[in-house]
């Protein structure tokens, strides 16, 4: 058994695991802090199949952002978990019937079609860059859905922010700049009028 | 079965992904109360086809997988902020992200 192996099963089993916690758990944070770990474990067994870029990827993208946004939003709201928990025990025997079938048509196919006999092709050649092999791809071949993916992105930030920006609050202080420039002299100086006082005691 | 130790094939690969999406599924069924369980297994689901997708690229030598991976990515990240953002407004109007109790379309 070659170390390769040894690291996939090692990898695939905390991957297996971290699902199944994500989906059984009774607390939504658990929940999000195993998939933390299975997106994980995930990135490396990429880093096994030599795709360093995506596996690098994952990890600044889904584990640094995606899941501390979801953690940020289950720990902002006041969620009641009895409640939510209903119908799991009910839900568990379909649940797991069209999971198993679900699995073993799939399995099915991937294992009489002759995948068990495709083995890993040989590595990259010493000094091969996997991020340069994908970013020349995506700057040329791919640009435009690459542009289409900016897009996306703006559209997805717009949305977020509009469905969540509860204007401005009544009462609270800030600036109008079109007041600010609009204004005079009278409103902010008062010139008060006074007559000059002379010590006469002490005498100049 | 002393192959399947020997050495890794597409087979591997393959079978991690569809235990990965069956788990996701199961997940969908047990907790079809729960949104942002729901969002979860959603995640984990595009993560279980990202794997077929890298490994088919590598066992194929061909970079379009891993360019599909990467706009699913881009693609996931919106979902999951738009699907965020949802949720809080649920929430804030409704005070419950039960799923049950959603049901104002209703005739």
């Amino acid at each position: 058994m070659s170390i390769q192996v040894l690291v996939f099963y090692l990898f695939g089993t905390i991957l297996t695991l971290s699902a199944l916690s994500v989906i059984t758990v009774r607390n939504p944070v658990y929940a999000a802090l195993f998939l933390v770990l299975a997106f994980f474990s995930s990135a490396a067994i990429w880093m096994l199949l030599e795709v360093e870029f995506l596996a690098i990827t994952l990890v600044l993208v889904y584990v640094g952002a995606v899941m501390v946004l979801f953690l940020f939003v289950v720990m902002m709201l006041d969620v009641n978990l009895s409640r939510l928990r209903e119908g799991f025990a009910r839900y568990l025997p379909v649940g797991i019937l069209v999971a198993l079938v679900m699995a073993g048509e799939l399995l099915l196919v991937i294992w009489t079609k002759g995948a068990e006999k495709l083995p890993l092709p040989p590595g990259n050649p010493e000094g091969f860059s996997n991020t340069t092999y994908l970013g020349e791809r995506l700057y040329t071949e791919y640009l435009f859905p690459f542009e289409i993916a900016a897009v996306i992105l703006l559209v997805a930030i717009v949305a977020a922010i509009t469905l969540t920006h509860r204007g401005r609050s009544e009462g609270g202080r800030y600036q109008d700049p079109a007041r600010q420039v609009q204004v005079t002299r009278d409103e902010r100086v008062r010139i008060v009028s006074m007559p000059a006082v002379k010590d006469k005691e002490n005498g100049a | 079965m002393s192959a399947y130790l020997t050495e890794l094939t597409l087979a591997h690969f393959l079978t991690l992904g569809a235990i990965l999406f069956s788990l996701s599924v199961a997940g969908i069924f047990l907790n079809r109360k729960n949104v942002i369980i729901l969002l979860m297994a959603i995640e984990l689901m595009l993560l279980a086809v990202n794997m077929n997708f890298v490994a088919f690229s590598r066992f194929h030598g061909n970079a379009d997988g891993q360019v599909f991976v990467f706009f699913i990515l881009t693609v996931a990240a919106a979902e999951a902020a738009i699907g965020l953002a949802i949720l809080v407004v649920l929430f804030r109007n409704r005070n419950t992200i039960n799923v049950a109790e959603l049901d104002d379309l209703k005739g």
